[in-house]
């Protein structure tokens, strides 16, 4: 399996070849996609530099217990007179090696499964997307933390690997029924006809139009999987040894941290999950309205003027992104 | 009706796939923790709890893999899951059927207030592309990328600790008797309102987001164009035209996006300590109740592929199109 994963996935890390360089520039004008990037780059160098920066020792206890924020601890400190700042930067890493991780696995997946079921159709198609169905309608969060509390070591790649296995369906879905619009279009065909063999119109021909798509199911896993690894580790499943923002929230919780009045214990963590979950999603935004200019805000230009019918300025036809209620079903 | 058959037929496969996952998941597992479990309570457990219990988990070496699946079957299909440990020596059907109700009750009243509200919101928010609501969507982004247990924990330190306007945990008074009379209905409900309340606010966004761009997706269709250059009033070309052809995606969306909602729903009631289902699956993971734990997994499971087939159905009635493709 590994080989032909390497296989098909090669082409979505690059750039799409074919987009010219004005389009792709417009895609990072927009200030939703700058900001979302911006708030994601903060939290990389975190969780690069995380533990240089943290000013104490993470596990450390002192004696300054249960201290609001002050200058010496600047997100106050836990019962135990550990330093909640350096807890949440050095929790940093696992939360975003973890969300990337399972996020890429869940993708390659999807991209297998959903490309190659709207490709070949017939009976494997059949087959593939009822399997892509089965996981859609199956809740994921309590069949993660099954599997998480069954194995004695749960290590983070293990998790993220549990989360990919729960989370792979929903592009599938995606990607199989763009594949299934992109696959009777014409320049398709006239591949076909030149002699192109099936592997190369997949991965030439069709997966570049796909890149999009790709990358916004890309997007979309992340901030699933961020939110299921806090959630793990909060629920008690995950290594709680281990630290994540996740793992300050269980830490908090399960010492009364509400009853005490000790909000910063758990406000910080709280909304470093929320600040990054809005970045990706802002890069997702970015990218729907790339694919799908009408969702665009009237951002800049005359702000008054109010959108009407008739007032919608893009032509209908070539909308690529969001596949049409008769496509997706 | 073909369509409903066939959805029918898909939910019994997705049903009978997911029982064969729960029965998989322990044999795949390295160890026998479940055997460790037994061991420690092994002069309490009478016979048949060991029998049943050795089915439901594969203890039995001598048999084979599809005796053990059979088994397994049978007692599944007999309402037996095994013994709880958590709440020795109740059987998990037991605990599960005293939660349920408050899992169900939970998810139900708050799905359909952020259902109706987010779809109200949506409308209009697609139909007034560019006015004042788009302010909305950046604060609709952040909250539902807010974990639905962390804003329970705000909602907790704010309106049950700061200013102690609700009680802070638990599902009704425990002074009273659970009976269907006025006092424990409104000490439930009084209850319920926190967690309600953070359940609604973080699966709204969802709503509106989706109802939004089909909004804006449909207000540029010719039909619309038409019903308004017949000169009908803005409100019947918004909601008659546009918002009911608009609100299809959104319904299908509604099944699909069941899982995540009843999984939110799970993390609050752990949060609140609210007598449901998620909260019972808390103390099963912190007391490693695998009994319990797979119980749970089964019974939503099996709940959220019920309430799929009924959001299909409704789809069906609402959707002529399917009715005739049929």
């Amino acid at each position: 399996m590994s080989v032909i994963t390497t296989d098909v996935t090669a082409p979505a890390d690059v750039p799409a070849p074919a987009a010219p360089g004005r389009a792709r520039l417009r895609f990072l004008r927009g200030g939703k996609t700058r900001t979302g990037l911006l708030i994601l780059a903060f939290f990389a160098v975190l969780a690069v530099a995380g533990p240089w920066l943290a000013p104490y020792d993470p596990d450390a206890m002192s004696d300054d217990l249960l201290q609001a924020p002050s200058a010496a601890h600047w997100f106050g400190t836990t019962h135990t007179g550990q330093d909640v700042l350096s807890q949440i930067l050095v929790g940093t890493r696992g939360v975003l090696v973890v969300g990337f991780l399972a996020g890429f696995l869940a993708t390659v997946l999807s991209v297998l499964i959903g490309v190659t079921s709207g490709f070949l159709g017939g009976a494997a198609d059949e087959a593939l997307s009822m399997l892509s169905n089965i996981f859609l309608v199956i809740p994921g969060l309590p069949l993660i933390i099954i599997i998480a509390s069954f194995v004695e070591d749960t290590t983070d790649l293990l998790i993220a690997a549990v989360i990919a296995l729960t989370s792979w369906a929903w592009g599938s879905r995606i990607l199989r029924a763009q594949t299934l619009s992109l696959r009777r279009r014409d320049y398709v065909e006239a591949a076909r006809a030149t002699g192109e063999s099936t592997w190369r119109i997949i991965l030439f021909e069709i997966m570049p139009n796909l890149t999009a798509v790709i990358a916004s199911g890309f997007v979309g896993t992340v901030i699933f999987a961020i939110l299921s690894e806090i959630t793990l580790a909060f629920i008690g499943v995950a290594d709680i040894s281990h630290w994540n923002w996740g793992t300050v929230l269980f830490w908090a919780q399960s010492n009364q941290a509400l009853a005490q009045g000790a909000w910063w214990w758990f406000v910080p963590a709280g909304l470093c999950i929320a600040l990054l979950g809005t970045a990706l999603t802002l890069i997702n935004f970015g990218i729907d309205e790339f694919v799908n200019p009408r969702l665009r805000s009237s951002a800049g230009g005359s702000r008054k003027v109010r959108m009407r019918v008739g007032f919608t300025p893009v032509a209908r036809t070539g909308t690529p992104g969001k596949p049409s209620k008769e496509q997706s079903e | 009706m073909t369509y409903v058959l066939q959805r029918l037929a898909f939910y019994t496969v997705t049903a009978w796939a997911a029982i064969t996952i729960n029965f998989m998941i322990p044999r795949l597992m390295p160890g026998d923790p479940v055997e460790a479990l037994m061991s420690r309570y092994q002069g309490q457990l009478d016979t048949s709890a060991i029998a049943s219990l050795k089915a439901l988990f594969g203890l039995d070496e001598n048999k084979s893999v599809w005796e053990q699946y059979t088994d397994y079957w049978s007692h599944l299909l007999d309402g037996d899951l095994g013994l709880s440990f958590t709440f020795f020596p109740t059987p998990v059907g037991e605990v599960i059927a005293q939660a349920l109700p408050w899992t169900l009750a939970l998810v139900g009243i708050t799905t359909l207030i952020s259902f109706l509200l987010g779809t109200g919101i949506g409308v209009y928010s697609g139909w007034r592309r560019g006015s004042w609501l788009d302010a909305l969507l950046p604060v609709t982004t952040f909250i539902s990328a807010v974990p639905y247990f962390w804003l329970g924990l705000i909602a907790i330190a704010l309106f049950a600790v700061k200013w102690p306007i609700f009680p802070f945990e638990g599902g009704y008074d425990n002074s009273l008797v659970p009976a269907f009379d006025w006092p424990f209905i409104s000490s439930a409900l009084y209850h319920g309102v926190l967690p309600g309340v953070t359940i609604v606010l973080s699966a709204i966004a969802g709503w509106i987001l989706g109802m939004r761009n089909m909004m804006v997706t449909v207000s540029s269709e010719d039909y619309v164009m038409v019903a308004q250059a017949k000169g009908l009033s803005e409100r019947r070309v918004m909601f008659g035209y546009a918002a009911r052809n608009a609100i299809l995606p959104n319904i299908s969306g509604f099944a699909l996006s069941l899982g995540f909602i009843v999984s939110g729903t799970l993390l609050v009631e752990m949060v609140f300590n609210y007598p449901g289902i998620g909260f019972q699956l808390l103390q099963a993971v912190g007391a490693k109740d695998y009994p319990l734990m797979q119980g749970v997994f089964l019974i939503i499971t099996l709940s959220v592929l019920a309430a799929n087939l009924l959001a299909d159905m409704a789809y069906a009635l609402l959707d002529p199109r399917t009715r005739k493709e049929a």
